[in-house]
């Protein structure tokens, strides 16, 4: 008898505590307080900003599972409602090529004025990109090339080789007037092409300075986690370099952890695609991270600006050419402590 | 009334299903259990032998053994959580899922502003209440472990990403990322290796000394007959998968504290890691045997390995290829010592 109410006593004591902490724990995933990655609108004013024709844009991209994706979805929203004559159609993210030509297909069907196109994998995507073409849909093909240049009218994206070359080149500037100095290399996934260009890039930069020897090369996969553990291997293998180039600013998080876990700091250390943590890093001064080489996710608002100048049939302003140019590879930047300023809005988190 | 006669009855089956755990075969299966642990311990001995002679200076200073066993900490508590669910028959496809879910939720800007205590509480009650959610589905709602689990590998991946909107949560915990650091090592062992230790031992103590270690192999062996000799197998099921889902949420922590943030990427294929250390440390796969100390040897197996690699500068190709044929090579070798002793 006395039992149950002492039973039912604990089973509302437990309830309560169950519902309480989950109360608790559910308040604790917003991530909102902080300010966040502002989508970088500073980029240089477009020739033609006042309102033309109205335009449809359809925007496909993979999903944004990490920072930089993110931030190339963020530029393209912006930059999109900054033009009161510009329409958006956007396609959640996918990461599925079946699922992506679908989401592109659908937009075909909507018939949008101009697509802009991130494909999750750019070879395979490629037969979706001709049908857009040939039923009258100009492409912009964001980054990630497509195999047929018919199937796309305009192709905008990152330089995966000059990152490589600037980023050994100011590491070369460095250490110029050093003997025998010694390089190291954090890389990002060996299993894309990207990662295999950022190598060789870096590679060439340093045969013009005869003085420096890549001593190491391990790869890490984009992840912090990865960035940690590899990097911790590293500086266990070598106990004395004086520069190292990590690939990606995401892994860079790890591998910044790692050096300071190890508490060293004779040597210096640039990043890769320019994340606001390795921005904040630079402007701050006190971590080995004294510079990181772009590869600008504001390369999607250019891409809207494009599909804008193709849906309008305008060209775009600077250049003499009446129509945009069918390639644009975009510079990769070194941002330092001194020109970090500037570049910081663009960081992405 | 008929309680006793019943339990006597069922003596028979359940130490059956306790093989591991009973007196009589207790020295045959001991010296089993040696042969197995040597063997992993010799596997152990010829790569350290083989580090000593390709990078002598780096790979037998304090420092990198330092190193090694906080690179094994993380999956080190992952596995021995995988461990107890493989000895029941079961297994948990969402280990790294919930440490990716749990490290990010206790890394959003709301949690740190618990600092400490607000983190490591959060990445616990997190890991355990996945398990919780797989337990529930496995022991009551009767679905597959592996299904179950798959699903939680999905829906906690996509809720980590929907967390952090696919960004890196940095840490600004001092306190937290302090752990991590040289200064907190006592008597030069890293704190992490020390958890590590603890949750190593306890498994140990649970799984051999315990009714509840017995339950968890005879549930494995047989658990039809377990449920005859009156272990409620279903709520012995609920409590494994809790396990696994605590050692998933303590590893978020050392994870949180090891890279300084919580990012939806964590834990990638921690599953498949976790179950080949356990499985080269001796534990079936198919339940009713298991062994914490082989999974933690199996561990360190792995992680040297990849420490080897990285102090030679191996390509990551040659490191995946020699880590399989390595899984390959112990196998084979602990079958043939197992062979040669029965």
């Amino acid at each position: 008898m006395a039992r149950i109410p002492s039973t039912s006593r604990r089973a509302l004591l437990f309830g309560t505590a169950a519902v309480s902490t989950g109360a608790l724990l559910t308040a604790c995933t917003s991530n909102e307080p902080k300010n966040k990655a502002q989508a970088a609108d500073n980029a240089a004013p477009v020739a033609d900003d006042k309102p033309g024709k109205q335009v449809t844009i359809g925007f496909a991209g993979p999903q944004a599972d990490h920072g930089w994706l993110n931030a190339i979805n963020d530029n393209a929203k912006s930059r999109a409602e900054e033009y009161s004559d510009v329409t958006l159609e956007i396609t959640e993210g996918a990461n599925d090529t079946a699922a992506q030509i679908g989401q592109i297909e659908t937009l075909i069907n909507k018939k949008v004025d101009v697509l802009v196109v991130l494909p999750a994998d750019g070879k395979a995507l490629t037969q979706v990109g001709l049908k857009a073409m040939r039923a009258g849909i100009p492409v912009v093909n964001l980054d990630r090339i497509f195999n047929s240049p018919q199937a796309y009218r305009c192709w905008i994206g990152g330089d995966n080789y000059g990152m490589g070359l600037n980023a050994g080149t100011y590491i070369g500037e460095q250490l110029k007037d050093k003997k025998n100095a010694k390089v190291v290399e954090l890389a990002g996934l060996d299993n894309l092409e990207l990662t295999q260009q950022r190598t060789k890039g870096f590679d060439d930069a340093l045969k013009n300075y005869p003085n420096i020897k890549k001593v190491a090369r391990q790869a890490a996969d984009f992840t912090v986690e990865s960035g940690q553990a590899k990097m911790a291997q590293l500086l266990q293998a070598q106990s004395k370099f004086d520069a190292l180039w990590n690939h990606d600013d995401d892994q860079g998080v790890g591998a910044l952890r790692a050096i300071d876990q190890a508490g060293r700091d004779d040597f210096l250390m640039v990043g890769g695609a320019g994340a606001k943590s390795a921005m904040d890093a630079i402007k701050a001064g006190n971590s080995v991270l004294k510079a990181t080489v772009l590869y600008p996710p504001t390369m999607a608002a250019s891409a809207i600006d494009l599909a804008r100048a193709l849906g309008q049939g305008k060209g775009v302003g600077g250049l003499a050419e009446f129509e945009i140019p069918t390639s644009l590879t975009l510079y990769s930047a070194v941002v330092t402590k001194d020109n970090v300023d500037q570049y910081l809005p663009t960081g992405f988190i | 009334m008929t309680q006793p006669a019943t339990a006597a009855q069922q003596e028979a089956p359940t130490s059956a299903a306790e093989s591991a755990g009973t007196q009589e075969s207790s020295r045959r299966l001991g010296l089993r259990w040696d042969v197995r642990s040597l063997s992993l311990l010799g596997v152990l001995a010829v790569l350290v032998a083989v580090g000593g002679i390709t990078a002598p200076d780096e790979f037998l200073a304090t420092s990198n053994l330092q190193l090694v066993l906080t690179q094994a900490s993380v999956i080190g508590v992952v596995t021995v959580g995988m461990t107890f669910v493989i000895t029941s028959g079961g297994i948990d496809l969402s280990v790294g899922a919930i440490v990716a879910l749990a490290s990010v939720w206790a890394t959003t800007v709301a949690t740190q502003e618990f600092g400490f205590a607000g983190i490591l509480f959060t990445a616990v009650i997190v890991g355990v209440g996945c398990g919780l959610v797989n337990g529930l589905l496995i022991a009551y709602g009767r679905m597959v472990p592996f299904i179950a689990t798959l699903a939680m590998l999905a829906s906690a991946r996509g809720l980590a990403l929907q967390i952090t909107d696919g960004s890196t949560q940095i840490v600004s915990v001092e306190s937290v990322l302090d752990l991590g650091a040289r200064d907190a090592y006592i008597l030069g062992i890293p704190p992490l290796v020390l958890i590590f230790a603890a949750v190593t031992v306890i498994g140990w103590l649970l799984l051999n000394r315990t009714t509840f270690g017995r339950r968890t192999v005879a549930v494995g062996g047989n658990a039809e007959a377990a449920r005859l000799a009156g272990i409620d197998v279903r709520r012995q099921r609920l409590y494994l998968y809790l396990l696994s889902g605590l050692c998933c949420g303590i590893a978020a922590f050392m994870l949180i504290v090891l890279a300084g943030s919580g990012q939806n990427t964590n834990g990638n294929l921690y599953e498949l890691d976790a179950i080949a250390a356990a499985i080269i440390g001796g534990t079936l796969l198919s339940g009713g045997r298991g062994t914490v100390i082989g999974s933690v040897l199996g561990v360190l197996i792995f992680t040297t390995i990849t420490n080897i690699f990285a102090l030679n500068n191996l390509e990551t190709a040659v490191q995946q290829i020699a880590k399989g044929a390595i899984i390959v090579a112990a196998v084979l070798v602990q079958r043939r010592s197992l062979h040669g002793d029965a």
